[in-house]
């Protein structure tokens, strides 16, 4: 621990909010993370893009430890990662999550579905919990939809909800797993506006995501994944201009022809 | 039908003692099979294990074989406990070996309920924050529920028939009482058979319905 770059003695204000060191991950014989080290800064948006197949959202699941990893440290704000239980509970109440598939809990109202980890798990008090939960909504654009169930939602809008779900934790980080990639085209744009704002207001965001236009409005760096390394890091600027690796200039080259 | 009509007293009293098998060890069953269930879904590897054990040995050995062996080994093992001379021993015996062996299958049935819950929605309930207990009560177990149900109804069915096994322990119950008929009545056998079928028949029916409702007041509350 003595060792690690973001040990807590250092000043508060230079923390990393997220740190990984030497962080290893496989399944079975399949090295998906390879010696992983990233530091997130606070209010620092950091796109990460590479591959399919590559370990984006093994990365992305690491640090809230839906995926464990076998080697090396994850630190929140300081805080070594739990291993289990009540206090790993409480950790990822910090940090919230946008799925690829929404994943919103599909036997609950759209308003439930915010309000239930502030009631459960931050005990909230019920009343106020729905007042924000729908100026949360409001301020996502689908505060009309309060009272319908997910499956009567578009797809853009069961994602603005599952952001909203997420903010009502109050996190100090959201990620975000490809949160567009199973959205019709129309629906994309209404989603990326939720988040570039998210950003403006000094969010701390992880996003995997292919939408260059997200990264170049609103990323401060770009991490570009390959075979479970971060092989090269840049500002997007710099990144999509003027890639220096040959894996990347390759990637780049397909998706651009799309 | 005339020997079903002269020996009506005995046929109900067979019938309730199957009724009272079927209670006590249904709710020995869904206990068990409770705890059994969050026992293999939970994230404690140690548990699983010994959840899974008790399914493959009490799934794989005849029911049969469960009562006649806790028939014979549990006085050897100083367990003779009875309630009265009604809920006698072989009684409590019959009771516990179903209810053992039902619980397997409860356990399997509502573990088909909750994998037919997208694994999405626990990752959800994790993300925001909730422990394993929590997103099991407000998630998952609600979504299951529905799904549970007819699975969940036919075990219970078949418990119902099962508990006939218990008469090669000697419990009074239909079926003995049935095999007693047939001995002391050989020229009427098929309308023993046939009586007794339609008792059986009942109480399944009567399983299956409650099923049903529970299922359709379920679909309302989508
Ligand atoms: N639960 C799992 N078990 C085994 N292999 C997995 C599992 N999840 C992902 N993988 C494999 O790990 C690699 C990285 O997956 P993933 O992180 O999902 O990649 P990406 O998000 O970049 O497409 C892939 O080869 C995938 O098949
Ligand atoms: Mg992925």
């Amino acid at each position: 621990m003595a060792d690690a770059p973001s040990d807590s003695s250092e000043a508060p204000g230079t923390t990393p909010l997220v740190a990984l060191s030497g962080v290893n991950k496989w399944f079975g014989d399949l090295h998906v993370l390879q010696d992983i080290n990233l530091d997130i800064a606070r209010g620092e948006v950091v796109v990460v893009i590479g591959p399919s197949g590559s370990g984006k959202s093994t990365l992305c699941r690491a640090i809230n430890r839906l995926e464990p990893i076998n080697e090396g440290e994850i630190k929140l704000d300081g805080t070594l990662l739990p291993q289990e239980g009540k206090a790993l509970a409480q950790l990822r109440a910090e940090v919230g999550m946008v799925f690829q598939a929404f994943n919103l809990f599909a036997h609950k109202t759209v308003l439930d579905n915010v309000t239930l980890g502030p009631i459960k798990v931050r005990g909230r008090n019920a009343s106020e919990a729905r007042e924000e939960a729908k100026k949360l909504l409001d301020r996502v654009g689908v505060g009309e939809q309060a009272n319908k169930y997910p499956a009567q939602l578009s797809g853009g809008q069961q994602q603005r909800v599952a952001i909203a779900r997420a903010l009502a934790m109050h996190p100090k980080v959201m990620l975000f797993d490809e949160p567009t990639s199973s959205l019709d085209p129309e629906m994309i744009k209404e989603v990326l506006d939720v988040m570039v704002e998210l950003a403006n207001d000094g969010m701390t965001m992880v996003v995997v995501t292919h939408e260059m236009g997200f990264a170049r409005t609103a990323a401060n760096r770009v991490l570009f994944v390959a075979d479970g390394k971060i092989v090269e890091e840049a500002t997007p600027e710099e990144f999509f201009t003027n890639p220096t690796s040959d894996r990347a200039k390759d990637f780049l080259g397909k998706i651009l022809q799309h | 039908m005339q020997v079903l009509i002269d020996n009506f007293g005995q046929i109900l009293d067979g019938f309730a003692k199957t009724l009272w098998l079927l209670l006590f060890s249904g709710t020995i069953a869904a206990v068990l099979g409770t705890i059994l269930v969050a026992m293999r879904v939970s994230p404690v590897a140690i548990l699983r294990f010994a959840g899974t054990s008790y399914i493959n040995v009490f799934r794989n050995t005849p029911l049969l074989l469960i009562l006649l062996i806790i028939a014979f080994a549990a006085p050897d093992l100083g367990f003779t406990y009875e309630i009265n001379n009604y809920f006698n021993f072989f009684f409590m015996a019959a009771t516990v070996g179903l209810g053992l062996y039902a619980a397997a299958f409860v356990c399997e049935a509502l573990r088909s309920g909750i994998n037919s819950i997208p694994l999405g929605q626990a990752e959800a309930a994790r993300s925001i924050g909730m422990t394993f207990a929590q997103s099991m009560r407000s998630v998952i177990l609600p979504q299951a529920a529905r799904a549970v149900i007819p699975p969940l109804a036919s075990t219970y069915i078949a418990l119902a028939k099962n508990t006939s096994v218990a008469l090669a322990i000697g419990v009074t119950e239909a079926s003995f009482i049935m095999k007693k008929l047939n001995a002391e009545n050989a020229v009427a056998r098929w309308q023993i058979f046939f009586g007794f079928a339609f008792g059986y028949m009942v109480i399944v029916a009567f399983i299956a319905s409650a099923g049903a409702l529970a299922e359709r007041s379920g679909a309302k509350t989508r």
